[in-house]
């Protein structure tokens, strides 16, 4: 098991309704274990505040 | 010959998300989208918690006009407002007199806060937040204040009054209902809502009216019904939305709150269309993010070829107030059943279930949320 603990996590924040997605967190209520890197995330996951689709995410930077 | 244009008018969530969806489906087509303010891309949601999440009103305009015509190769046209529309010539006309012909055009227009008649020389002060150039009015006017009353304890005046006091402000909230999220919860569930925003420091003043506001030295003195007085520097309306139909009514286009759409949300109007706040769909008006994106999908592919039906999952509101976070799905009106409360440890679960036990609604309120997944799954479509 590779440990990426040395590399930051990332966050990524819809840009339809503000919710933040934070890799270090993941989603467990959507079965999205904690540390789950945003492009392992399924594709097909939805952002749980207002459905919108991964392309409507962007990285936040702070 | 070139093909004529498909206008929207309006750039809120519901113009862009058809236009962006449009754009997706058809490269080609020509859109121009027209907008009354600056037509940037912004997320409103974010509006009503941008105190705790540090965020200003520059850093929440995500995208500029120039950005979102670049990204998606259309014609956007900021601070253009329309006179009248000539739906038998499909012309639309601006104030200045000129006009753009459209192959279809859709209505995207939004809402305006419903203002109520308050006497007292203070009333003309009142804000209301329904936009980012409102909300950036009430981040200026926010400046050395330290009192908000608000009017209306619906979800937007909830998530107003915890993202001030989360700040330090102090906040008043009035509504008429004897609880907050009145519409949204059942009574009991409106208490624990309200005993935990009280802990965060917002004072209900509910089962009331303001009946006038009156400014005396810098400060505006709220009477309301029994006898009260609250004395505070700012005041904030947030008592509804009132979709705008004005141009439609003008136009011969059939409304009743809303404009009247089909479930291919189009209007009495064979080429017009309408989507959003604005928009009556099946007699419905469901100013929310989820039913506007569902809809822009839908519309963007029958305009681009594939008439879809429009369909409502089962779709929750999501209230953000971190005092109580809540996800609640309101039970359609005519559906038979009652409420089942349950008490969980920092939180409270309501479910609406009829005789045979079938889940028609729910409302999840602190750590009950966590079941959002599990509930929504069992229920029925909104508009199958």
């Amino acid at each position: 098991m590779t440990t990426e603990s040395n590399q930051d996590y990332y966050r990524y924040m819809c840009m339809i309704c503000g919710f933040i997605y934070d890799e270090a967190e993941g989603w467990p209520q959507d079965g999205i274990p904690a540390g789950t890197r945003w492009e392992d995330v399924p594709m097909n996951w939805t952002c749980p505040e207002c459905g919108a689709r991964k392309e409507d995410f962007e990285m936040v930077k702070m | 010959m070139s093909q004529l244009p498909v206008v929207v008018i309006g750039s809120g969530l519901a113009g862009y998300t058809v236009v962006r969806e449009l754009r997706r489906l058809d490269s080609a087509v020509p859109i121009t989208l027209l907008s009354a303010d600056h037509g940037g891309f912004y997320s409103k949601p974010m509006l009503s918690n941008a105190l705790a999440t540090g965020k200003t009103p520059d850093s929440i305009l995500s995208t500029s006009s120039e950005q979102m015509s670049g990204q998606l190769g259309i014609t956007v046209q900021p601070y253009t407002r329309v006179d009248t529309l000539d739906v038998a010539a499909n012309n639309v006309y601006f104030e200045n007199g000129t006009q753009l012909t459209y192959s279809r055009l859709v209505l995207a227009l939004g809402a305006d806060p419903i203002r109520l008649p308050i006497p007292g020389n203070g009333a003309d002060d009142i804000l209301s937040i329904n936009d980012l150039d409102d909300y950036r009015r009430f981040r200026e006017s926010l400046e050395n204040k330290r009192h908000v009353a608000i009017l209306g304890a619906g979800l937007i005046g909830c998530e107003f009054a915890n993202d001030l006091v989360a700040k330090g402000y102090q906040v008043s909230i009035f509504d008429l209902s004897p609880q907050p999220l009145g519409r949204l919860l059942p009574s009991e569930a409106g208490h624990f809502f309200r005993e935990k925003l009280s802990a965060a420091g917002v004072k209900f003043l509910l089962g009331t009216t303001v009946e006038k506001i009156s400014k005396e030295n810098g400060y505006y003195h709220l009477y309301y019904k029994g006898g009260g007085v609250v004395q505070a520097d700012m005041v904030l309306s947030a008592i509804g939305l009132k979709p705008r139909t004005d141009l439609a009514v003008a136009a011969g286009i059939q409304i009743n709150r809303g404009i009247v759409v089909d479930r291919y949300l189009q209007s009495s109007i064979q080429n017009i269309y309408a989507l959003g706040d604005c928009a009556e769909v099946a007699g419905r008006v469901l100013p929310f993010i989820l039913p506007i994106s569902h809809a822009g999908r839908a519309l963007a592919a029958t305009i681009a070829g594939n008439p879809t039906l429009l369909r409502y999952p089962a779709m929750p509101v999501m209230v953000k107030t971190p005092a109580c976070p809540a996800v609640i799905s309101p039970p359609d009106p005519g559906a038979e059943g009652e409420w089942k409360i349950k008490t969980v440890e920092n939180g409270m679960k309501a479910l609406y279930q009829d005789e045979a036990g079938n889940l028609h609604g729910f409302a999840l309120l602190g750590t009950a949320t966590n079941e959002r997944n599990a509930l929504v799954a069992l229920l029925p479509p909104v508009l199958a």
